[in-house]
């Protein structure tokens, strides 16, 4: 079996290193993905259109906002198939757990992350708000907000993090986000223009049509960022319990 | 060797980048084919996620560029702080402009990053679904290995549905231990069986190529006596038939009652031996 | 000169990382290795001037997969047959 699959594997290596020597050479700035007209224009225009320096927070929630909508959508299908999937699962056990966890948490652990958690939080919302002018944005920005739930979850127990972020709100925050992003496509769409076509925005907001964007983007990447972070936080969740919500890891 | 032009020089020195992006596909393929645990396969699949990315960044590169986020020059809001943000006439001035093409390579490509972002984040979500997938499987069998997996299949399907059973049982009999001359005949007799399996759901029709089969098989193996032509040619069809794809072995198996009563026998026998035996053979 | 030394090493680096985590048996080092390969593509991506795909891949690739992989393998059994 692992002799037999070797041929395929290599075959398939012969001609991906066959194609690799017609490859531009590598940091050539004249190779064809650099010179398309596609990223030549939006690294040309996107501080005029959208008056965002970071031109990839600008081209993924504006110029390829329908494409990053349902990015979105996918995490949260991802998120709601693991719920479905691990729901009532556990009834019949064949196999038996590795270990057991019943320890009470460590005095130290949880004071130094009860010092931290703060500090994580913050620095998700600074990622969120601030991707626009630095990397960052809504995916990065939710996931480390996911990842200071999954902390609490760690360092004490699944339940202290459970009470503050309800495993049914989790689906409801998850669902808000997407909501949210529609949302402004549609009443960008309601005030004359396409669907996510934020310029639209400047007629109810006072704001030029560049800033319009600029704003509706941040609330796009909010979107964003809930469903990551309640998705994130639900895959934990449901998986180190298989499904159970209680105990875990 | 290291002159320009030479495939060393080509792929070693300039495009190392793509090198290891086919090396790490392929250590990401090969262990989604071969490896037996499905964790393993799922960090496989990762790396040949990655690998892919890799792939798409470094097609983005640009030699000195800077990174995708304008220059204070380039930027109205940062050339506002620089200039101390005054009157409407500076606004005016330093307001954001189209960049010209020269200075369009100053940029790395934000294309393939915003690709590739999305991709990524994507990617821990369907991680996710395949790891609740994976715990689906050990709460159902208990193990992860596949090998383990595909045995405890096979034996929950021949107890759920034992014609089932007989007949893949009979179909993995020349490989396991029984006989080996039944595996040379099935190979030859393949192409006559093929046939007759075309003209097969008529019984009238059967008797005289079973028996062309028969005496071809003899001849080349020389086993046991058929006397009684009947018996023996519709124990001897039903094996080589059966070994054939199960849809052709269906009808087959149902007209005659002595061949029903036959498999059934063996299957009893069956059901002991080798569901003891059918884990341990796969697992080298 | 400098950078290119160090994508060099990057790249071989990750190649290492990458056979290791499939070779070795036991699953919860597996995927801490496969965690330090996150990192590794991460800093490649840093090098290269991809700082969203690298802010990215830190946060995602090694940190919420190695910590769902781990709360995955909690619930199996930590040995590997290969």
């Amino acid at each position: 079996m692992k002799k037999i699959s070797l041929i395929p594997v290599l075959l398939v290596g012969a001609l991906l290193v066959y194609a690799a020597q017609d490859f531009p050479e590598w940091g050539s700035p004249n190779s064809p993905a650099s010179q398309s007209p596609v990223s030549s224009h939006f690294i040309a225009n996107t501080g005029v259109d959208t008056e965002v320096p970071n031109m990839v927070t600008a081209v993924l929630a504006d110029y390829r906002g329908f494409d990053t909508m349902f990015e979105t959508v996918v995490v949260f299908i991802a998120g709601m198939a693991v719920l479905a999937i691990l729901k009532n699962s556990s009834k019949k056990k064949a196999g038996s757990k590795e270990f057991e966890v019943d320890v009470e948490p460590d005095l130290i652990v949880t004071n130094t992350v009860r010092l931290l958690i703060p500090v994580i939080q913050i620095f998700a919302f600074y990622v969120l708000a601030h991707g626009h002018v630095s990397p960052g944005g809504g995916f990065q920005g939710g996931v480390v907000m996911g990842a200071s739930f999954i902390l609490i979850a760690l360092s004490w127990d699944l339940d202290t993090a459970l009470a503050r972020f309800p495993a049914d709100r989790c689906t409801l925050v998850a669902g808000l986000g997407i909501v949210l992003y529609a949302g402004i496509g549609l009443l960008s769409m309601f005030l004359g223009g396409e669907f996510l076509d934020y310029a639209e925005l400047a007629q109810i907001f006072p704001v030029s049509r560049e800033m319009a964007r600029y704003h509706a983007m941040l609330g796009v990447e909010i979107g964003v960022g809930l469903t990551v972070t309640a998705i994130m936080f639900s895959l934990y969740a449901n998986l180190s319990t298989e499904g159970r919500l209680k105990g875990g890891l | 060797m290291f002159e320009e032009g030479a495939i060393i020089n080509e792929l070693f020195i300039e495009r190392l980048n793509y090198l290891i992006y086919v090396v790490l596909l392929l250590i990401g393929l090969h262990a989604m084919i071969s490896k037996n645990n499905l964790m393993k396969k799922l960090i496989g699949m990762s790396i040949f996620q990655t690998a892919i990315i890799l792939f798409y960044v470094s097609v983005g590169v640009k030699e000195g560029a800077s990174i995708p986020i304008y220059l204070p020059e380039h930027d109205p809001h940062g050339s506002h702080v620089s200039l101390g943000a005054g009157n409407e006439t500076e606004e005016a001035s330093h307001g954001p402009v189209v960049l010209e093409a020269g200075l369009i390579k100053k940029y790395a490509n934000p294309l393939p990053h915003v690709l590739m972002l999305t991709a990524i984040v994507v990617g821990v979500a369907t991680l996710g679904l395949a790891l609740a997938l994976c715990q689906r499987i050990y709460q159902g069998y208990g193990t992860i290995e596949e090998d383990e997996i595909l045995a405890k299949i096979e034996r929950e399907e021949m107890r759920a549905h034992p014609s089932v059973a007989v007949k893949s049982m009979e179909s993995s009999k020349p490989a396991t231990s029984k006989v080996k001359k039944p595996a040379t005949k099935s190979k030859e007799s393949s192409t006559l069986s093929a046939k007759r399996a075309k003209s097969n759901p008529k019984t009238k029709a059967k008797t005289a190529p079973s028996t062309s089969q028969l005496k071809s098989s003899r001849s080349k193996s020389a086993s046991s006596q058929p006397k009684t032509s009947a018996s023996k040619s519709s124990s001897a069809k039903a094996k080589p038939a059966t070994s054939k794809p199960k849809t052709k072995a269906k009808p087959q198996a149902k007209p005659k009652a002595k061949t029903t009563a036959r498999p059934k026998s063996a299957s009893t026998a069956k059901k002991t031996a080798p569901s003891k035996a059918k884990p341990r053979t796969p697992k080298k | 000169m400098g950078l290119e030394l160090f994508n060099t090493f990057i790249l071989l680096l990750l190649v290492v990382a990458a056979i290791v985590a499939l070779r070795v048996k036991d699953l919860l080092t597996a995927s801490v290795v496969f965690g330090v390969y996150s990192f590794l593509m991460c800093l490649l991506w840093a090098e290269m001037g991809a700082v969203d795909v690298a802010f990215t891949e830190a946060t995602v690739g090694a940190g919420i997969s190695t910590v769902v992989m781990i709360a995955t393998i909690f619930n199996l059994k930590r040995k590997s047959s290969d």
